[in-house]
């Protein structure tokens, strides 16, 4: 594993430091979905079914970090999870978990961050799924939970999974968010764009960064054509290609 | 033995806007026999769907109550409402709602499952077995045709083990051919299941070939209900306005004789047909509409009518077409109603008490489905 994990990095031409980042940088992605993929599930329903006041002010934090700058959202998780802050200090002084300047925290950073295009996916799928189906399932026995895990889930698994997998995608490249609230640690916070950033700012690192650069392009896209597929995978199967 | 009194208004603050007109009230009273099929029947928009929702439970009436068989499903004075899931009425909807990530074998596997283990009824092979549907079993839904993902659905019912089944107009949605298929195993079910069958239709061709007993819906409201015989050969209510309005009879296949004819007999005479539903003792439903039946005061020769039935002349009604009348006459204690004209009415000087002969054409005899046994 280690020797062939060692050749795809020299086929890439790729220094032992950038391989990390490469690494990191799909550990990240894939942490940050698999935090966030339930609590989506789960914000989706609450917006797409549920009749609560307040539900407009939920869909309007979801989508915040859309569009507040990516900086902000960083400073906003250190301001809240930092050792000294409201969440940070009692993770900190109870459980002994450090988010910042951790590798868990760019994971967080990452998560808060694409989580509104986890929940637009997740939500297109409920919403995809017939309420008359749901009603079917109720007449013949199906309880709340029952009906959710064998009709409701099934169904609205292709947004789940076109979700997570544009989620990933995009957790791939997060920077403003982590570089403030995760810092640029290599080997611990040191993501491909980070790493393409510090490889800009060095004399002589063009080479480095266009390479990364490459990388992070073919990531990108291999994640949304995968994306795609699995998506229509999924409805063919359920049979509403 | 199902007792129903429901009082809905649709377009009421709280609740969304369904699509009906602002104002729609249902309030209706329904009493329905605890076996056999009863039909609701009326046009679209008279609130027939919305009592079998309140029924399953989908919907919940501002005022109502739901009793089946002494259990009470819903009782909003007593605050009672019994969620759909343990209602076990079991629905059968106008587009199948099969699920469409599972095989037509999970799918009717889906209610059996959650049925209570000491529920009795129709095992998973007879069920199978009596729709014709064992070689679609590892299919999936979007590879049937309509009339077969229908005919899932009635599985997929009946396999729930319901106390009651419900069915929401489910030969709606399917074109003639389909309709046809599917209209000969519903008839099945029906003989088959033993359970009480609330069957909601705008179409009167299912009520003939299905319906025990009839509840006729307009505009929210509960018209007329009783037995489909006797309501068919009433003058005062919407279905007489019909073109194919019509006495229905319940007849026994006496012979079917040399020539292709077969010879039915109803309670007060017998009638011959070019139909063939079966074999002698075949019992079946004929509509004898009222445009199809003259009458004479005389006895007729010389004419090709192969029926010609002695009637006394009860009643001359009003018929919604002013230049018509209905004329109600006993065969025996069989009612007919035939459809004359005013002009005709005066000519013969016909008055009630009068012995009249009936005249049919064979040909007009269309064969409708097993009446009830």
């Amino acid at each position: 594993m280690g020797a062939l994990r060692f050749r795809a990095r020299q086929v890439i031409g790729l220094a032992p430091e950038e391989w990390q980042a490469v690494r990191l940088s799909l550990e990240v992605a894939t942490r940050s979905v698999l935090v966030s993929l339930v609590p989506a599930v789960g914000i989706a329903w609450l917006l797409a079914r549920g009749r609560f006041p307040g539900r407009m002010f939920l869909d309007a934090l979801v989508h915040l970090p859309l569009v507040v700058p990516p900086v902000v959202v960083g400073w906003a998780l250190l301001m809240l999870f930092g050792i000294r802050g409201p969440i940070g200090a009692p993770l900190h002084d109870w459980f002994g978990i450090r988010l910042v300047f951790t590798t868990e925290g760019a994971a967080l950073a990452t998560a808060v961050m694409s989580f509104p295009l986890i929940v637009r996916a997740v939500r297109l799928g409920l919403e995809n799924v017939d309420p008359g189906l749901e009603a079917a399932a109720r007449t013949l026995g199906a309880g709340p939970l029952d009906r959710f895990l064998t009709v409701t889930l099934p169904l609205m698994s292709p947004g789940i999974l076109a979700g997570a997998v544009t989620a990933f995608a995009a957790g791939l490249g997060e920077f403003g968010a982590v570089i403030t609230f995760a810092s640029n640690i290599p080997g611990e916070t040191q993501t491909l764009p980070l790493a393409i950033y510090s490889a800009t700012q060095t004399p002589g690192g063009e080479a480095v960064a266009a390479r990364l650069a490459a990388i992070s392009f073919a990531l990108a896209v291999a994640g949304l054509l995968l994306a795609e597929l699995i998506a229509r995978r999924m409805y063919l199967l359920l049979g509403r290609a | 033995m199902i007792e129903l009194s429901l009082q809905h208004r649709f377009g009421a603050p709280g609740w969304r806007a369904s699509g009906r007109d602002e104002g729609f009230a249902l309030d209706a009273r329904i009493d329905a026999p605890g076996e056999g099929v009863t039909a609701l029947f009326g046009p679209s928009g008279c609130g027939k769907t919305t009592v079998l929702s309140a029924v399953a439970g989908l919907l919940r009436p501002q005022q109502g109550r739901v009793v089946l068989d002494g259990t009470p499903l819903l009782d909003t004075a007593r605050g009672i409402c019994v969620a759909p899931e343990r209602r076990r009425c079991a629905v059968v909807f106008q587009d199948a709602r099969l699920f469409p990530h599972l095989s037509v074998e999970t799918n009717l596997r889906y209610g059996l499952r959650r049925a209570p283990a000491e529920s009795g009824g129709p095992s998973f092979d007879e069920v199978v077995a009596l729709l014709g549907i064992a070689h679609l079993l590892g299919r999936r839904p979007a590879a049937l045709s309509g009339g077969e993902r229908q005919r899932v659905a009635l599985g997929r019912a009946l396999l729930a083990r319901p106390r009651l089944l419900l069915m929401d107009e489910p030969l709606a949605a399917l074109d003639a051919p389909r309709r046809a298929e599917v209209l000969p195993f519903l008839g099945r079910l029906r003989a088959a299941a033993r359970l009480p069958i609330l069957y909601v239709t705008h179409a009167l061709d299912e009520v003939d070939a299905l319906a025990d007993h009839l509840v006729l819906m307009q505009e929210g409201r509960v018209v007329a209900s009783g037995p489909v015989e006797a309501l068919s050969a009433r003058t005062d209510l919407p279905l007489a306005a019909r073109r194919d309005a019509g006495v229905l009879l319940s007849c026994t296949v006496i012979e079917s004789g040399p020539e292709g004819l077969t010879r039915l007999g109803f309670d007060g005479g017998t009638l011959v047909a070019t139909i063939h539903p079966g074999a002698p003792g075949t019992r079946l439903r004929v509509r004898l509409r009222a445009r199809d039946i003259s009458v004479a005061t005389e006895e007729p020769r010389g004419i090709s009518m192969r029926n010609v039935l002695p009637v006394t002349l009860a009643e001359i009604r009003p018929a919604p077409e002013p230049a018509e009348a209905f004329l109600r006459l006993d065969a025996g204690p069989t009612p007919l109603l035939a459809r004359v004209t005013r002009d005709s009415v005066a000519r013969l000087g016909l008055y009630p008490g009068m012995r009249l002969w009936a005249l049919v054409k064979a040909v007009t005899l269309d064969h409708r489905a097993a009446g009830p046994s």
